[in-house]
């Protein structure tokens, strides 16, 4: 049995209407523990109104020696992109 | 009621925030874990934040007191009319949680009465403390079960912490005159009534923590009265110290 | 990977920190970079942890509740800024319980200055006006260092810092608009706590071998002179609104270079702290060890309850 706590990802909500976003990390014997520990690590300057948190090793990262193959081919599909498309100056709102 | 007669009711409620405040202070960068030492840094903090409430409204009310200070740091120990339990020292991480957790489950009750109080100042300030007590009780609660139902090794020190702090839980309820002319004047909280509902609420989580409840029925009672236990003259020698040596000085 | 492969990818490295780009955990980074990174990133977290020990030592005799209220939430910002770092050191993948093993058995380092014990409320406030200014003016530079974990927690951290130096200097002002006996400490305090501070910068440049590479990768946006001259030049105006007196008979404005000069740092007592020889250096260890052995059972018992509800959820679930 591993003694040590686990790592965990802390995801905070700032206000309602954003998003969670990462805020960092810590460590718990189990996810109240974390959610607790997060709340008085984490938004102690009333920093948040929601918290996610998930053990560490549930996250899948991609790779970055990847990248290239991963994310370049995104690079040169500018038809995905409004300025792609030319229009007249008098066309307006679109 | 008179002025001064309230004023000393809102000073014995507050006396238990400042001590079990002060216990907790000791362990800051002493605890299992630095996660461990933000929360409990946090109850400390909670608890001297309603002291101050407490004490200037205590001090408003008595003209013996200059200020939130002079009623923290200018009595005799005697005159500290918090419960024994409270000033019991952090033997180890046990006791710290089984503290924590007898005080909580009291602390609770009462808030949840007094934030009725008809004096609408006591009314504010426990209605902005039950939030925060409430969140007391749940993390006390879970660590109590964590070590409960733990290790072998943490189930025998909680439980030996639990038995050695269960002497001082009756005294929680005990009634003082000042209490009695409280309850009568509309402002304070009737204790009996809050001691059934509390030994309930502890036996449930000890159970779920797989921990024995202590059959005792020898208790402890006197911090009320302003008699402590010998560790209470320490703990003020501490909290004292600047201002006995270096007096009528603002700092 | 072949020897030509690997020049490759440090030369491409180095050129992305050159362009100001930041280097995230799972980037391919060279060896040297990692050791380094684990080496001060946790040499900072330790300073935090360490840190919180000679303060701690006045929350329970704090003189006001204002006053030990603020000091209880300073102590604990710093137990916050050791787990942000840790947690940043732990993205290069080594564990928290290494780093702690690395602190207890004396292979790590932290900073000298907390071996230096709290004797007066005074020191309190001069912790935090002088420490905490010494440890901002190197944070501060550290928020734009190359490796995005640690430059996101120092983002963190100076702006939770911001306080704690106001904290310190509110109260040495107390202190000297008080009674001759509340100025005297704080001059005791400003006394004792000056030459520890400048020595927080660490050797001169030229004993400091380090420091070309750590410039290189943004670990260092200045040299520990430069930074140095700036925190006395800083400093020294600020004692003289307390009304007290900086302990260096050499210290004298310098129109041309337009800095403060002053006196040569006593160097054999700083290497005699950092060699663990100071005042406090064994009560820190002997604290830190305490607490850690002391804990484990509540580690332990914690990871058991966890593993056991678990285990409850799969037999319920099975």
């Amino acid at each position: 049995m591993k003694k040590e706590w686990p790592l965990w990802e802390v995801f905070v909500r700032s206000k309602n209407g954003l998003e969670h976003r990462h805020f960092g990390s810590l460590h718990a014997a189990d996810a109240e523990m974390a959610l607790e520990n997060a709340r008085d690590v984490y938004t102690r300057r009333n920093e948040g109104v929601s918290i996610w948190v998930v053990e560490s090793k549930y996250i899948t990262a991609s790779n970055p020696s990847e990248n290239g193959e991963m994310f370049e081919p995104a690079k040169n599909k500018v038809y995905r992109h409004p300025t792609f498309y030319k229009l007249p100056d008098e066309v307006k709102h679109m | 009621m008179d002025s001064k007669q309230r004023s000393n009711y809102v000073t014995s409620i507050a006396d238990n925030h400042l001590i079990l405040g002060q216990r907790l202070g000791e362990l800051c960068g002493h605890g299992p874990n630095l996660e461990t030492d933000i929360a409990l840094t946090n109850i400390a903090l909670d608890l001297f934040g309603q002291t101050r409430s407490y004490y200037q409204y205590a001090a408003q009310l008595d003209d013996a007191f200059a200020s939130e200070d002079a009623v923290a740091f200018l009595r005799k120990e005697h005159e500290y009319h918090n419960v024994l339990l409270v000033e019991q020292p952090n033997t180890h991480f046990g006791f710290v949680i089984g503290r924590q957790f007898l005080f909580d489950a009291y602390h609770l009750l009462l808030l949840e009465q007094l934030q009725y109080s008809a004096d609408a100042t006591l009314a504010a300030i426990a209605q902005k403390a039950i939030k925060e007590v409430r969140y007391h009780q749940r993390f006390s609660s879970d660590w109590l079960k964590r070590l409960g139902d733990g290790t072998e090794k943490s189930r025998k020190k909680m439980q030996e912490a639990i038995d050695a702090l269960w002497r001082y839980t009756d005294e929680l309820f005990e009634m003082t005159p000042i209490d009695q002319l409280a309850v009568d004047a509309g402002i304070g909280v009737d204790l009996h009534a809050l001691r059934p509902m509390y030994y309930q609420k502890i036996s449930e989580v000890l159970e779920e923590a797989t921990l024995v409840l202590p059959e005792t029925n020898y208790f402890q009672k006197g911090g009320k009265q302003g008699r402590h236990t010998e560790h209470m003259g320490y703990l003020l020698a501490d909290l004292q110290y600047m201002q006995r040596t270096y007096p009528n000085m603002d700092w | 990977m072949s020897e030509k492969e690997l020049i490759n990818l440090e030369q491409i490295f180095e050129e992305r920190i050159e362009r100001d780009e930041k280097i995230e955990p799972k980037d391919w980074m060279p060896e040297k970079y990692r050791q380094t990174h684990i080496r001060q990133i946790s040499q900072h977290a330790h300073s935090e942890v360490v840190g919180m020990l000679p303060e701690g030592n006045w929350i329970t005799r704090a003189p006001s509740l204002r006053r030990k209220a603020a000091l209880l939430a300073k102590v604990q910002d710093e137990a916050g800024h050791g787990l942000y770092l840790y947690s940043a050191c732990e993205t290069l993948g080594i564990s928290r319980e290494e780093l702690y093993q690395q602190l207890h058995t004396g292979k790590a380092k932290y900073s000298s200055i907390f071996n230096y014990p709290t004797i007066t409320w005074a020191d309190i406030g001069a912790i935090g006006w002088l420490v905490d200014g010494a440890a901002i003016i190197n944070q501060v530079a550290l928020c734009t260092t190359s490796f995005g974990p640690y430059a996101r927690a120092m983002v963190r951290i100076c702006k939770e810092e911001s306080f704690h130096q106001r904290q310190g200097y509110e109260i040495m002002l107390t202190l000297c608009n008080g009674t001759e006996a509340q100025k005297a400490m704080a001059q005791d305090a400003l006394n004792r706590w000056w030459w520890p501070s400048l020595m927080m910068f660490g050797p001169k440049d030229e004993d400091s071998p380090h420091t070309a590479q750590s410039m290189k990768w943004k670990l260092k946006r200045k040299t520990n002179d430069e930074l140095r001259q700036q925190f006395v030049d800083q400093t020294v105006p600020q004692a003289a609104i307390l009304g007290i007196s900086i302990p260096d008979p050499h210290l004298k404005w310098n129109e041309a270079s337009g800095h403060y000069n002053f006196g040569e740092i006593d160097w054999e007592e700083f290497w005699q702290v950092v060699k663990g020889h100071g005042p406090c250096n064994k009560e820190r260890m002997e604290a830190r060890v305490g607490a850690w052995e002391e804990g484990a059972w509540v580690r332990e018992a914690a990871m058991a309850h966890a593993n056991k509800q678990t285990n409850k959820k799969v037999a319920k679930a099975s």
